[in-house]
């Protein structure tokens, strides 16, 4: 079965009558649900029938402002649909009342109007001139938040499965220049050519060839994969065909981690209306390509990001890297030819079909083409989701999109591309997002997870972090990852417990060389970044933990003092309740004290005084 | 097969194409040392102890799993190879017991022979080190896993020669560890303690028990032979200390099984020491045997064969003969049944 003409038009016309109607739309991505979303949405659905509306009560994706979660549009025939930002079961009463029966948005709660060609309202910023958006653009995630993605109608309806359509009609190898001439890089971290990657695999001898989905999206603070598959998962199924098609492939796999239930649900669900459809299984639409795909449930490893363990992890194997040469272009799963590329990567093939490659590379840098989706996390105003064309500085997504920096502190870095990435300091914020640019600075564009840090955090703390989460993910296959980075974290340990020795600095230098040369897989040879940046950037950081002892951050614990400042306390006695170790003691209007031997530095008290008479130094 | 040849140190060397870096290199006679390499097993570039610098190249190369190309010109003791060795090796002894004086392997240890080569020693970084149990609870292998440097060799050895995959890798990072399933004890595994794991490992992780701080590696006299167990055939050297063997182990060079045994062969040969063994004939007097001389014993065997013979013919007496006999012994055999005896009904417990 095809999707005629007259079909895509009906199910088009079908939509937008529904856009047409009243409406209230709650965001249930996992972000929402996991702040409540479930319990707003039920609330709305009771408040409606109470009110015997004529209203459509329906749910969409993460529109990626997981700032303001839960989130919940409401529409008027005519006028612009109203983005509500934390909204709770206590507001949806009012909301209803004020919004879909007296007709008056309340302002003070919407983050953003979407006009649509419908009448704007006063005093809410409308999306493209909101601080969240006006820089963005909205290419990979146009659909997440703007609908319903366990309905195939509203992907049809948008332009959904054209591109394999068209894709039908083209010549496999035109398919792969109009990739190559997007200029398409891999988007899960290495940045690899995408045309080229599948002219590889469609010049490799094989009697089959397989398509994998990455989606084993691991980094800290990265979740730009599971938005994509929780709000737009006919497109990387799109995508997989398409890319399926070109290099002759008739079977694919999509390796997501069972951590992302949600998306492991919505894929399903996908799968099973594209198969019913015929848009996808056998003779697809009338053109004698069959393509199916199935899910791979990954169990947890981060390593399995990796494309090798990735491929070992589907055969059933321990999920360690392989050697590379063979590359899985040429022996992948199974040792057949196989294309590999993650969710961002397939979500964009659609578009770059339909639209063309000039298109897409009529966006970005010279090198770096199209758009990016980022997951901007840690001390900034609006965390979120946020997808901005490549070229765009630091400064621009740090004091823009993402509104600065929380409570009025400074920024002090960004660490970019998450365990195998590095951190960034202030001098490098004018930098150009873009692989090149990223790499030359030390770190990495990586997946697109940025945690912003501010003048409150250790650096020593966040490469710590970052070692043990690697460290702890080691596959434990190679020795200089698997003791290495071992070596590298006890170090860190010891110099942020006040037992740094001037040498560690040498030694952290030269386990990092070795392990970045000869670590066998990307995640060894990337696990020193973090600290070689923050030794780079923050070296008087280290040089102040050995040589004078002292946290200038005042995160490390063990490097901290708190006192009692004598000519603040007025004898209080709060603090000596909030301790919970028994380390303070003094008698009623005297001035207190504090027992080191007893302290175990965990701030408690320090908020519990009034008179800001507790010092940490 | 087409050739490629390459430099190596400068050194011009031609090899078949296929053939490795670390096996050019070899050949052209350079010194590149190896622990997770084996000729015989699958190749997983794991230790990086072989890595050397391939000119073109962003990393260094770990020589046993890369391809030797046409002009490729490679480089085996820059200081950046050596340093990248030497810190792998001090990484591998910062996790490992120090404890060479009485370690069983010292002498046939690879660790060992490495560290002295490059002058590497204990301490360079310290920090956490194993402290696992020994693990004895198998009859004949022990298991000190705090002396294991992840090589793979043993779970190679076990899946691909012997098709078993009793023990493969378990855990992450730093706590990763060669395990049976589920990290139970091998004696309650699906082990059939062939001891394949054993030969492979290139430290003291694992080790005969019977040959346990019974001799050090340099005072064991090696001495060919052919397993007297089965019809196989297969070769072993025995273990010998002042006249006494002390155990079996495989040898790579054996034309029938090269560094396969079964468990038989590799630990059973301690029998031939054992007070149990019959050195004398034995025979039953008034119900219970009784010692004799091999010409009394001999005597009665022949008149009672030539008894059966007289009084009902040839054919009314049988051999059977064994497998653990030698080539010579069952020749003889058949000659006397057939020549001597006149009848062919000879047999062997080998024949189905």
């Amino acid at each position: 079965m095809s999707i005629s003409k007259e079909m895509r038009s009906d199910i088009e016309e079908r939509y937008k009558r529904n856009l047409e109607r009243p409406r209230i739309v709650v965001g249930l991505g996992t972000c929402g649900i996991a702040a409540g979303g479930n319990k707003v949405m039920d609330a709305i659905k009771a408040e409606v029938a109470k009110k015997g509306l004529d209203v459509d009560v329906d749910f969409t994706s993460c529109i990626g402002m997981c700032f303001a979660e839960p989130v919940v549009e409401m529409a008027l025939p005519g006028r612009a649909s109203v983005v509500y930002g934390g909204v709770g079961p206590e507001n949806v009463v009012q909301l209803i009342e004020s919004h879909m029966v007296q007709k008056t948005p309340v302002a003070e709660q919407a983050q953003i109007q979407i006009l649509g060609g419908a009448e704007a309202y006063e005093g809410i910023p409308a999306m493209e001139k909101s601080e969240y958006y006006e820089q963005q653009v909205r290419s990979v995630t146009w659909r997440l938040g703007r609908t319903n993605p366990e309905r195939i109608e509203d992907y049809i309806a948008t332009g959904g499965y054209e591109g394999i359509q068209k894709a039908l009609t083209m010549d496999r190898i035109a398919i792969i220049d109009e990739i190559k001439k997007s200029g398409l890089r891999g988007r899960g971290g290495g940045g690899f050519p995408t045309g080229t990657k599948w002219q590889f695999v469609h010049d490799a001898v094989g009697d089959k060839k397989y398509i994998v989905c990455n989606a084993d999206e691991g980094d800290p603070g990265a979740f730009m994969d599971r938005s994509v598959l929780e709000g737009d998962p006919h497109a990387v199924l799109e995508g997989m065909m398409i890319a399926a098609y070109a290099i002759g492939a008739d079977e694919g796999v999509i390796y997501c981690r069972a951590e992302y239930p949600l998306a492991i649900r919505r894929l399903n669900m996908a799968i099973k209306v594209a198969e019913e459809m015929g848009i996808m299984g056998e003779n697809i639409m009338g053109s004698g390509f069959n393509f199916k795909v199935r899910i791979k449930a990954g169990a947890g490893a981060f390593v399995c990001g990796e494309e090798t363990a990735l491929l070992n992890s589907i055969e059933g194997q321990r999920g360690m890297p392989r050697v590379r040469p063979p590359f899985p272009a040429h022996k992948g799963l199974w040792q057949k030819p196989t294309c590999l590329n993650n969710v961002e990567t397939f979500a964009n093939v659609p578009n770059i079909i339909r639209k063309g490659g000039d298109w897409f590379s009529s966006m970005g840098t010279e090198k770096s083409k199209g758009s990016k989706v980022f997951c901007i996390t840690g001390k900034i105003n609006h965390t979120g989701l946020c997808e901005v064309p490549m070229g765009m500085t630091l400064r621009d997504l740090v004091y823009n999109i993402a509104g600065g920096i929380k409570d009025g502190k400074k920024f002090k870095a960004v660490q970019s591309g998450g365990p195998s990435g590095g951190c960034l300091p202030t001098e490098k914020l004018d930098l150009s997002i873009d692989y090149e640019s990223l790499g030359q600075a030390g770190a990495i564009m990586g997946s697109g997870g940025l945690v912003f840090m501010d003048e409150d955090s250790c650096m020593l703390d966040i490469a710590k972090y970052f070692l043990n989460f690697t460290q702890m993910e080691s596959c434990g296959k190679c020795t200089p990852c698997r003791e290495g980075t071992k070596r590298m974290l006890e170090t860190l340990e010891r110099i942020c417990e006040g037992n740094g020795v001037p040498e560690d600095i040498d030694n952290l230098e030269r386990l990092a060389k070795v392990i970045k040369t000869s670590a066998l897989c990307a995640l060894g040879q990337t696990a020193p970044n973090p600290v070689l940046t923050t030794l780079k950037y923050f070296r008087d950081e280290y040089e102040a933990h050995i040589n004078e002892k002292r946290c200038p951050a005042g995160v490390c614990p063990e490097l901290l003092n708190y006192t009692i400042l004598a000519d603040k306390c007025i004898g209080c006695g709060v603090c000596i309740k909030a301790c919970p170790t028994g380390a303070i003691s003094g008698e009623k209007k005297a001035v207190h004290v504090i027992d080191p031997t007893k302290c175990v530095k965990c701030g408690a008290c320090v908020p519990k005084c009034k008179f800001d008479a507790i010092a940490k130094a | 097969m087409p050739n490629v040849t390459l430099t190596v140190d400068g050194t011009q060397v031609t090899v078949p194409k296929g053939t490795t870096v670390v096996e050019a290199a070899w050949k052209a006679g350079a010194f590149v040392p190896t622990l997770c390499h084996d000729p015989e097993l699958s190749k997983p570039g794991a230790c990086r102890i072989c890595v050397v610098e391939v000119k073109g190249a962003r990393n260094l190369v770990a020589s046993c799993v890369t391809e030797a190309v046409e002009g490729m010109e490679v480089q085996t003791s820059t200081p950046a190879v050596i340093e990248a060795r030497k810190t792998i090796l001090e990484l591998m002894l910062d996790n490992h017991p120090e404890d060479c004086l009485t370690c069983h392997q010292a002498g046939d240890c690879k660790l060992q022979d490495y560290a002295y080569f490059y002058n590497v020693k204990p301490g360079a970084f310290g920090g956490e080190s194993h402290q696992y149990e020994l693990e004895d609870d198998n009859l004949f292998i022990v298991r000190n896993m705090n002396k294991c440097i992840l090589c793979g060799k043993c779970l190679r050895a076990c899946e691909e020669k012997q098709g078993r995959a009793v023990i493969d890798f378990a855990y992450r990072g730093f706590k990763t560890k060669v395990t049976t399933a589920l990290d139970q004890p091998l004696a309650d595994s699906v082990c059939v303690s062939c001891g394949s794991c054993v030969a492979v490992c290139p430290t003291g992780a694992l080790t005969e028990k019977a040959m346990l701080g019974k001799a050090r590696k340099w005072e064991i006299e090696k001495i060919r032979t052919t397993c007297p167990f089965c019809g196989v055939g297969c070769n072993l050297d025995l273990n010998v200390k002042g006249g006494k063997i002390l155990g079996a182990t495989s040898n790579p060079a054996s034309p029938t099984n090269g560094r396969d045994l079964c468990v038989k062969g590799r630990f059973g040969i301690d029998y031939v020491h054992s007070p149990k063994r019959l050195t004398k004939p034995l025979i039953k007097k008034n119900g219970a045997f009784v010692e004799s001389s091999w010409d009394e014993a001999l005597d009665l065997v022949a008149t009672k064969l030539g008894e059966i013979k007289n009084k009902f013919g040839s054919d009314a007496i049988a051999a059977l003969s064994s497998a653990r006999c030698t080539n010579e012994d069952n020749y003889v055999m058949q000659k006397f049944v057939r020549a001597g005896i006149g009848t062919n009904n000879v047999d062997h417990c080998a024949r189905t």
